[in-house]
């Protein structure tokens, strides 16, 4: 009796124990042994695009093309022209189970999507498996390796310890300059731009007839610098000034003293008139091809909307202004030391509870890294193929070298944009990834664009609003409830009921032996 | 001895299950802060923005006073307007952010992204007068009041604007001074769009037909030999609503009357309410 009830409560620590392992995860992915192809699979693709036919179409010739060669498989489309929306949509099918099988998303959306049940497949054993994997011997088309995935973009694409994303497209910001505005104006554009270089063009742009019209332009609009994301634009200043922001723990430093200096910068300027945002303005790519506007800094996936001779246009043609377009890199702090974001696409794999479904996806989601996509794709903006198996294609090389050829497949600004990335993918870089990490990047646009509406209303900007500000944003993304890590384990640190639990069970186990020893001495003490 | 072992041993797994439960609801609010972060923002932002209000003139007292619509057009952008005016319309409430469509016998206004809870957004019927406080703003064009807020004109009299036939303004810069108006449009005909495969339709989803039903609709018409885009904003009236289906049901060379507010982007850009077939 004592024996049984010896080995019910061991029992029952042991599901207790495995209770607390299992407490947030569905059983994990296991890869079958093959795909089976006698079913029939539906796979739900959710696809973001730029308000662009042409990426729409490739989506779409993708899908047939790769139902093509798995007719078991059928790929259903639905398509967004907003990640945030993609974000709000995939949190709330997450609640109910219902998430699609593929998606194009941010790996800081994924950081999220991954504090519910068990969400996202990580992929490390998918890309490493010999059948399946990335070049794998089954896959019925020609995907690149994984040593063949740019490594960097590859790296954009992990955390937590595992890869849960794949990237799709790379792109990052460009500045596209009115040339023909910064030369009348005395100016020579240096091999690279500076901070400094565009704010003193600016300031010198901005003289005025007495009529109110600009002697630049002469018209009564004039904004010289528009900046399309403002999170990015102080992400980037604080990444070049090598100042915090966040590190690879969640720890939020974004509020510090240069962070300060730089909205005292903006202030100024935007008292100036020099500086607006997208928010505030309109689209910068308007204001650029009306003439009203001498750098503009958009991703260099927008730059089809860029210059006079652009392709895709906003605004009636009578409003366009002929001006030589240059595309540089972001204003620097450091020329010697470029530095900007690398963003776009990448697509992840929800769990589902059929491993041959979550197969099928993963076969969907690595037929999109095919030259055949990412070539195509790549051409629709200035994006880059994300692997060195495209970007070294012949087919490539040549869209590359016939940059000009038009004014639609070969626009100039394009690939002007899409070669700015491939001479600097080394000097990109990305934040850290974590539960939280879209709140802070919101928060960082936020004050600049809280600056600029205050300056702009004739509010004093100082330190004093500044501190205000501050507190403000935090307690608006609830920044000082985001937990960094301990940067050993990933988890975290143990709660205090964790280590009370360890305590009783090293305390039970202590028991335990005691108890089995004083039966074995006393057995012993028993004649036989 | 015995029973203090299985008191121990019974003791450290109720800690056990209770450690588990604990980690559980940890994780679940973390969550949770995270993904509800926007909703959060939006209403701390409007909390800002009554502040801002507050503060600009010194004291909470010394509110903005209510501005004649003359007053309000004369003022500048960036310039803090404070304006008493009707509902007309409102699109889609979301995260406690409205816009909404506003006349009044003097004039329209465009409140863009107002701070509203959802409970009040229930009550903004067309008709309501309100008062809105709230910056002048210029968008691509469209002249509106950003970072708004609002409150309900206790006791206050009704009024739902009737439609300004403005088909012959089209084309002239006396269009502008109705921006914002309900308008309506006669006798236009529909003429194709073109999308960006170079296929021709009687309206598209999304600008350049790289949307689906759901987007908002583009649809080409003209008038006095000039063709204009007009728009069916879906968070406005969506794919559930008379104007859409009837937009989806236009075929080139229809002659047609519209009803809408008169939005700008970038130029004229109507937000279209009702499409009928002209008489």
């Amino acid at each position: 009796m004592k024996k049984f009830i010896a080995l019910v409560l061991c029992g029952l620590m042991l599901l207790g124990l495995s209770g607390c392992h299992g407490s947030q995860e569905k059983a994990a992915f296991v890869i079958p042994e093959e795909f089976d192809t006698s079913r029939n699979y539906e796979i739900i693709f959710w696809a973001k695009n730029d308000t662009n036919m042409a990426q729409v179409n490739i989506y779409k010739q993708a899908i047939a093309d790769f139902q093509a060669l798995y007719p078991n498989i059928t790929v259903n489309l639905r398509l967004y022209t907003d990640y945030g929306k993609i974000y709000n949509d995939v949190i709330t099918n997450i609640s109910t189970d219902t998430t699609p099988n593929v998606c194009i998303t941010y790996p800081d959306h994924i950081a999220t999507y991954l504090t519910g049940a068990d969400t996202v497949v990580p992929l490390d054993d998918l890309f490493a498996d010999p059948k399946y994997g990335l070049g794998g011997s089954e896959i019925l088309f020609d995907g690149p390796t994984q040593e063949e995935i740019i490594p960097k973009f590859l790296q954009e694409c992990r955390f937590n310890g595992h890869y849960y994303a794949i990237p799709y497209m790379r792109s990052t910001e460009a500045c596209y300059i009115n040339k023909t505005y910064v030369e009348a104006l005395g100016f020579t554009l240096p091999e690279t731009l500076t901070w400094d270089f565009v704010w003193e063009v600016c300031e010198a742009a901005m003289a005025q007839d007495s009529q109110g019209n600009y002697l630049l332009n002469g018209q009564k609009v004039l904004i010289p610098f528009i900046y399309k994301s403002t999170d990015n634009m102080m992400i980037q200043m604080l990444h070049q000034l090598d100042a915090g922001y966040s590190n690879a723990r969640g720890e939020v430093q974004l509020f510090n003293d240069t962070t300060r200096s730089l909205l005292h910068t903006i202030a100024e300027q935007v008292e100036k008139g020099t500086f607006n945002t997208f928010k505030l303005a309109g689209y910068p790519a308007n204001f650029l091809n009306a003439g009203q506007c001498i750098f503009a800094i958009d991703s260099t996936a927008g730059a089809t909307w860029m210059g006079s001779d652009a392709p895709l246009l906003d605004i009636a043609e009578e409003k366009l202004v002929p001006f030589e377009t240059a595309v540089m890199t972001i204003p620097q702090f450091d020329p010697e030391h470029p530095s900007m974001i690398s963003q776009g696409p990448s697509v992840c794999i929800f769990q589902k509870s059929d491993p041959q479904e979550v197969l099928a996806s993963w076969l969907f989601a690595q037929y999109l890294l095919t030259n055949s996509v990412q070539i195509a794709y790549s051409q629709t903006e200035g994006y880059v193929p994300v692997t060195s198996k495209a970007q070294s294609s012949a087919e490539y090389q040549d869209y590359l070298s016939r940059r000009g050829e038009d004014n639609d497949t070969y626009y100039c600004v394009k690939i002007d944009a899409a070669q700015l990335l491939l001479d600097n993918t080394d000097s990109t870089f990305v934040t850290s990834v974590f539960n939280g990490s879209t709140s802070l990047r919101n928060a960082a646009g936020q004050l600049i664009e809280d600056v600029n509406k205050s300056a702009r209303r004739g509010q004093t900007v100082d330190d004093a609003y500044l501190d205000e500000l501050f507190t403000e944003v935090s307690a608006l993304y609830r920044l000082d409830q985001i937990t960094a890590s301990d940067g050993k384990a990933e988890l975290g640190p143990l709660p205090a009921a964790s280590k009370a639990l360890l305590a009783a069970l090293a305390l039970c186990w202590l028991g335990m032996g005691i108890y089995a020893l004083a039966q074995s001495r006393k057995n012993r003490r028993q004649p036989s | 001895m015995k029973k203090f072992v299985a008191m121990l041993l019974a003791l450290s797994m109720v800690l056990a299950f209770a450690a588990c439960a604990r980690t559980d609801t940890t994780e679940t609010t973390a969550a949770a802060a995270e993904t509800t972060a926007a909703a959060v923002e939006t209403t701390v932002a409007a909390e800002e923005t009554t502040a801002a209000t507050e503060s600009t003139d010194g004291t909470e007292s010394a509110a903005v006073e209510v501005m004649t619509h003359e007053e309000y057009l004369a003022a500048a952008i960036d310039d803090q307007v404070c304006v008493e005016t009707y509902v007309q319309a409102t699109q889609s409430w979301w995260e406690d952010k409205i816009t909404v469509y506003c006349q009044s016998p003097e004039g329209a206004v465009f409140a863009y992204d107002m701070a509203c809870s959802e409970e009040d957004a229930a009550k903004l019927v067309p008709g309501t007068k309100i008062r809105i406080t709230g910056y002048k703003a210029e968008w691509s064009g469209e002249v509106e009041i950003m970072d708004g807020t609002f409150e309900f004109v206790e006791g206050g009299d009704t009024y739902i604007a009737e439609a300004l036939d403005v088909t012959d303004l089209l084309g002239t810069d006396e269009l502008i001074d109705h921006q914002n108006e309900f308008v309506t449009f006669t006798g236009l005909t529909v003429e194709p769009s073109t999308d960006a495969n170079g296929n021709e339709a009687a309206f598209l989803y999304s600008w350049d037909g790289s949307g689906s039903q759901g987007d908002d609709l583009y649809f080409n018409v003209s008038v006095n030999g000039e063709t204009y885009n007009f728009c069916v904003e879906s968070y406005l009236c969506g794919a559930d609503t008379d104007v859409y289906k009837a937009v989806e049901a236009l075929q080139v060379g229809d002659v047609i009357n519209a009803e809408g507010f008169l939005y700008w982007y970038e130029g004229v850009n109507p937000h279209i309410t009702s499409v009928t077939a002209a008489e």
